[in-house]
């Protein structure tokens, strides 16, 4: 019988993915965007499963707006990759030091 | 049993194409493994009997969101080979970073205990899931959807307003002076004699 334990266990793999994935794409900022989906879509099986287990509608009502704001994310982001590249002619992100930070 | 069978294939090809997406050498296969992988968590959230969030997930992470990704990838005239150079070095580090955190997720998750549900929209078996949905979204969380929306209104002024570039060296059309031009200074009525007129 599948469990709340199993849709977890998923969804933990599926987070430590989406990290990974950030960690080792440090250069191409389009595969770290790709990463961070994963990770929303982790947190929103988690959601989802803690919604179904509890029989309560709310974790359903809250994935609907971590959807609306990785939507909203990806936009902004690739807008703002698209005038980076229209500046510079490149994405690599490691090497953005024009602020010093 | 046949619900055991299709959470372990939506499951294991979830992580399969997750793995897939960071992994893949080719952006645009990239893409193409995250909607698969969305496809597969919508089939998780389906067993779980949340219907529609499953849907809004197939429309809005494939239609909307994986289609953009697509967009740019290929838009933008990128050398991803160069990209990929500082990929082996920091895959150790990552490695590790991720292993560290899946086995403090492990740990929580083995620690952790339900508590009783003290405030909720508590749902009825018997009601169908888009009811429930619909109920609690216009009702108790009404104002955090309409915020939602605001939030979307904002993402959608911010795209436009960075990407939008106003370039000097067209000619583009000025409705105002269209307007504003006045027949009799435009057109000038000479009426020549017989055998003048225009000097060829």
């Amino acid at each position: 019988m599948i469990g709340l334990m199993h849709y977890l266990t998923v969804a933990a793999i599926l987070f430590t993915i989406g990290v990974l994935g950030i960690f080792i794409n440090r250069r191409n900022i389009i595969l770290m965007l790709m990463a961070i989906e994963l990770i929303l879509l982790a947190v929103n099986i988690n959601l989802v499963a803690f919604s179904a287990y509890l029989s309560d509608i709310t974790g359903q009502i809250f994935a609907m707006f971590v959807l609306t704001v990785a939507a909203a994310e990806a936009a902004i982001g690739l807008a703002i990759l698209v005038i980076f590249f229209r500046r510079r002619g490149s994405i690599a992100v490691d090497d953005v030091n024009r602020m010093r930070g | 049993m046949i619900a055991t069978l299709a959470f372990y294939l939506f499951a294991t090809l979830t992580i399969a194409s997750a793995v897939l997406v960071i992994f893949a050498r080719n952006p645009v296969h990239s893409v193409l493994w995250l909607i698969v992988a969305f496809f597969n968590a919508a089939g998780l959230m389906l067993l779980l009997g949340a219907e529609f969030i499953a849907m809004l997930l197939v429309i809005v992470y494939v239609g909307a969101v994986a289609v953009l990704f697509l967009f740019i990838v290929m838009m933008l005239d990128i050398d991803f080979a160069a990209l990929r150079s500082g990929f082996s070095k920091n895959l150790p580090f990552g490695i590790l970073i991720a292993l560290v955190l899946l086995a403090e997720m492990v740990l929580a998750a083995a620690a952790w205990k339900a508590g009783p549900v003290t405030e909720g929209a508590p749902v009825a078996a018997s009601q169908p899931n888009i009811e429930a949905v619909g109920a609690a979204l216009y009702g108790r969380y009404l104002f955090p959807f309409e915020l939602a929306g605001l939030i979307l209104l904002v993402a959608m002024i911010g795209a436009i307003v960075l990407t939008h570039r106003s370039r000097g060296d067209v000619r583009g059309q000025k409705i105002s002076r269209q307007v504003d031009r006045d027949p009799k200074e435009a057109v000038r009525n000479l009426n020549p004699g017989v055998g003048e007129g225009m000097k060829l």
